[in-house]
């Protein structure tokens, strides 16, 4: 009864309210359309596709993945694009199939596909596998290979190369000792005992149309017969992609294998660069709006400051490369790597001069909301400290800092935000399209700063445009542009969940 | 001392009705400026010790100007001059060997909008103390605990002194910073319309708080509420556009005002 009276208050205000809700509406359906693009895209590489065999009314066999269909260029009817891959064989891994000229389309369970570092996927079927120890044929033969490339991965994992022998072989560079040497020797026996174990072992393929290849079996990454897999053996298989593609190098070019090191690179840029431009942008904000006298030169520099944040960064890379690489990486080269001249140490692109040209390009963003962070502590909150006896600087930062904490986070969260989406200036001053070791390793001085990385960003850019095929480089971009987004929203909600802790200690929550 | 003129009755110059025995703070021909506009002209005037000493005058007159020069608020204001002496127990408050932070402890100041800092009620009683250095947590957790009992919030917050200060309400907040304010043991105490913002109640808590206070220190009250003036303070000043109009014990200027501008202002007929 009581609530019959409640009635919503009128609201006469017109079509705005719907003018900016819809518009708010519409970012929200292109954001997450994108987003969704890029997941579906992107992520459907992974998945185990069927593998149709498709026999046309010529006679001729083929095995392929159907990717996609479009009208014939002459509009009469429609034609299909299968992926049939066996580069080695056929010479490209495209064809388009006449919807008419299919007489009968099946998915036989018997189909393999093989992941190869040489000549990409091979399609087909697995008639033997050789070894010294003699033959397997059919069924068996299946058997056989899946049971061997669970003992190659094994191996790969140790990555004897990696991570024993190319740090001995380090070592040994500075420092010879007895011990060390012994130690590569007896590394370099296991490495050759295992590629001889391998080495021996060779498959028996046939394409579907009978032409016959034999496949040393160390050159083999992965195989798998879609046909005959469960909905949980693809999903199994989908989540291993997934995390190959993270936790890998780029193979064949950067056209297949993962992109670690463009994650570790991208992170590692993006985390140096806030760690020098939050200080720098925090100091200069607090010398504009609290040290500074306020008169027509502190404003000056303030439109200045603000309009840098305008300029292109295209700009920033220049300036980076004539002022960071060429002036400062040149002369430090000529004082401290003499010797290594003419080679360059840090007279060329490297993560450093990468992350101080980003500093430097989100400078104004973290001054800027530093500013207004300081301009929004009441001024009755100043004069009530130094009522008590504070000096300037204890004023500063007792009372006014703390409580800027969040707003300067809020400018180091943009920053990030602008800089781990730049590419173009990381193009002039350090950026590599391959640099499968990350900068980061177990040797003095541990972090790299004058190494080449890669960047998820460019690495979209260098698939994308400088692998030959296109159409076969289009997941991976998808996949790594999702990465990217992914790479920045984490990136973002860390600095936010720091700025709501911080929030929360000199907010409003007692410290005692 | 000529500077302070007897009493007389001239048009233009100030009534001032009594000469302080003692006096704690000298204010002696002090003009102040902002830019251009002059807001206190030639001001002159004795504060007595351990009384309450209120400010009265219509809103835009100076009151808190003068008030704010009284412990150097206006250092930071690159904008104002000021020319004539304050005397702080006989000492020139702008000579050399006066350092600021120094003074400003020992001249505390009240402001309008209560102005706790975002952090426990603890942390702001011991907030000036801690500049300082060298208090023992002993010794701290007495200071504070007499700090709030002077400023009657001690059985209102002593269960509650790890909370924030922003959870306690108006009147509690400015009872707070005046406590934060004696812990550090100031020797006068400014307070610029400290009930302003305040409910009914809690102002007279605090007015009943500046009678208490005057036994242990010299209170400088500004307000804009007359009856507040005459509930509280033993002298008052009333000040208009920047001058000094009349000056003397509280019962005397309100009961008998000397001028008619004094007079039309406390009755309510402002000119
Ligand atoms: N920071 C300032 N800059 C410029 N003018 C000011 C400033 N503060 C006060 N004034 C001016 O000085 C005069 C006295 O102000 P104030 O002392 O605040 O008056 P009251 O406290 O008596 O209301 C007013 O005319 C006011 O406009
Ligand atoms: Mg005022």
């Amino acid at each position: 009864m009581m609530r019959a009276g409640w009635a919503r208050l009128p609201r006469g205000e017109g079509p705005w309210p719907w003018l900016a809700a819809g518009s708010v509406a519409l970012s929200l359906l292109m954001f997450s359309g994108l987003v969704l693009l890029l997941a579906v895209r992107g992520l459907g590489h992974f998945w185990p596709a069927p593998l149709s065999l498709v026999a046309l009314e010529d006679g001729r066999l083929l095995a392929g993945q159907a990717v996609r269909e479009e009208r014939r260029a002459d509009g009469a009817g429609r034609e299909r694009l299968y992926l049939t891959a066996n580069r080695d064989l056929d010479g490209a891994i495209w064809t388009w199939v006449d919807l008419e000229e299919i007489a009968a389309e099946s998915r036989p369970r018997d189909l393999v596909v093989l992941e190869r570092t040489r000549w990409g996927s091979f399609q087909g079927r697995l008639l033997a596998l050789e070894e010294e120890r003699g033959r397997v044929e059919g069924e068996a033969a299946w058997q056989a290979l899946e049971a061997r490339l669970d003992e190659l991965q094994a191996l790969r994992r140790e990555r004897l190369r990696d991570q024993v022998v190319v740090p001995l072989v380090r070592r040994l560079e500075r420092e010879t000792s007895e011990a060390l040497v012994a130690e590569l020797g007896a590394a370099n026996a296991r490495i050759r005992e295992l590629q001889a174990r391998m080495g021996g072992t060779r498959l028996l393929l046939e394409s579907v149309d009978g032409r016959q290849l034999e496949q040393p079996l160390e050159q083999v990454l992965r195989a798998w017969r879609p046909n005959a897999m469960s909905t949980p053996q693809k999903l199994a298989a989908w989540g291993q992609g997934v995390w190959r593609f993270l936790s890998e190098g780029p193979r064949a070019a950067n056209t297949a294998g993962g992109v670690w090191p463009a994650i570790f690179g991208t992170v590692l840029m993006v985390l140096l660069m806030s760690v020098v431009v939050t200080p720098f942008g925090v100091l200069a904000g607090i010398y504009l709006n609290e040290v500074a006298h306020q008169g027509r030169f502190t404003r000056l520099v303030r439109i200045a400051v603000r309009n840098l944040a305008g300029v292109p960064s295209i700009v920033y890379g220049v300036f980076g490369l004539g002022v960071f690489v060429y002036g400062i990486g040149g002369t430090l080269d000529e004082w401290f790597f003499a010797d290594r001249l003419p080679s360059p140490t840090f007279g060329t692109g490297g993560l450093l001069w990468a992350s101080l040209t980003l500093a430097l390009l989100t400078l104004p963003v973290v001054i800027v909301a530093t500013e207004e962070g300081l301009a929004r502590v009441p001024d009755h909150q100043r004069e009530g400290a130094l009522a008590l006896g504070a000096t300037r600087v204890e004023m500063l930062t007792r009372v006014v800092l703390p409580m800027t904490t969040p707003a300067m986070l809020t400018g180091v969260i943009l920053a990030i935000a602008r800089a781990a989406g730049e590419v173009a200036p990381l193009m002039l001053v350090g950026v590599a399209k391959l640099a499968p070791q990350v900068p980061v390793d177990g040797e003095f001085p541990f972090l790299h700063l004058e190494q080449k990385f890669m960047h998820l960003g460019y690495h979209i850019y260098d698939v994308a445009f400088h692998g030959g095929d296109v159409e076969a480089a289009l997941p991976l971009v998808y996949a790594t542009a999702l990465l990217l987004v992914l790479v920045i929203l984490v990136l973002n909600l860390t600095a936010i969940f720091l700025r709501h802790h911080l929030r929360a200690r000199h907010g409003v929550l007692p410290r005692r | 001392m000529s500077v302070f003129p007897s009493p007389r009755p001239a048009a233009g110059g100030p009534i001032i009705d009594f000469e302080p025995a003692a006096s704690c703070l000298e204010v002696e021909g002090l003009s102040l400026a902002y830019g251009e506009t002059l807001a206190l002209r030639d001001l002159s005037l004795r504060v007595p010790r351990q009384r309450v000493t209120a400010f009265i005058g219509p809103s835009g007159c100076g009151k808190s100007t003068l008030l704010r020069a009284l412990n150097r608020l206006h250092d930071l204001n690159d904008e104002v001059r000021l020319s004539g002496r304050i005397l702080l127990e006989g000492q020139d408050i702008h000579a050399p060997e006066v350092e600021v932070a120094e003074l400003r402890r020992r001249v505390g100041m009240v402001f309008q909008a209560p102005n706790p800092f975002p952090m426990s009620i603890y942390d702001n009683v011991a907030f000036g103390l801690r500049l300082q250095g060298g208090i023992r947590k002993r010794q701290m957790d007495d200071i504070v605990e007499w700090a709030l009992q002077s400023a009657a919030l001690w059985d209102e917050v002593k269960e509650r002194l790890g909370s924030s200060a922003w959870t306690l309400s108006g009147g509690q907040q400015q009872r707070l910073v005046i406590a934060r304010t004696l812990a550090v043991r100031p020797e006068v105490l400014l307070l610029d319309e400290p009930a302003s913002a305040l409910d009914p109640i809690s102002t007279l808590k605090i007015e009943e708080l500046i009678r208490n206070l005057k036994s242990q220190l010299t209170l400088v009250l500004v307000t804009h509420n007359m009856q507040q003036a005459a509930r509280v303070s033993d002298y008052t000043a009333f000040l208009q556009e920047g001058e000094l109009v009349e000056y003397g014990p509280t019962d005397s200027l309100f009961t008998n005002p000397r001028l008619v501008r004094t007079e039309n202002y406390i009755t309510g007929r402002m000119g």
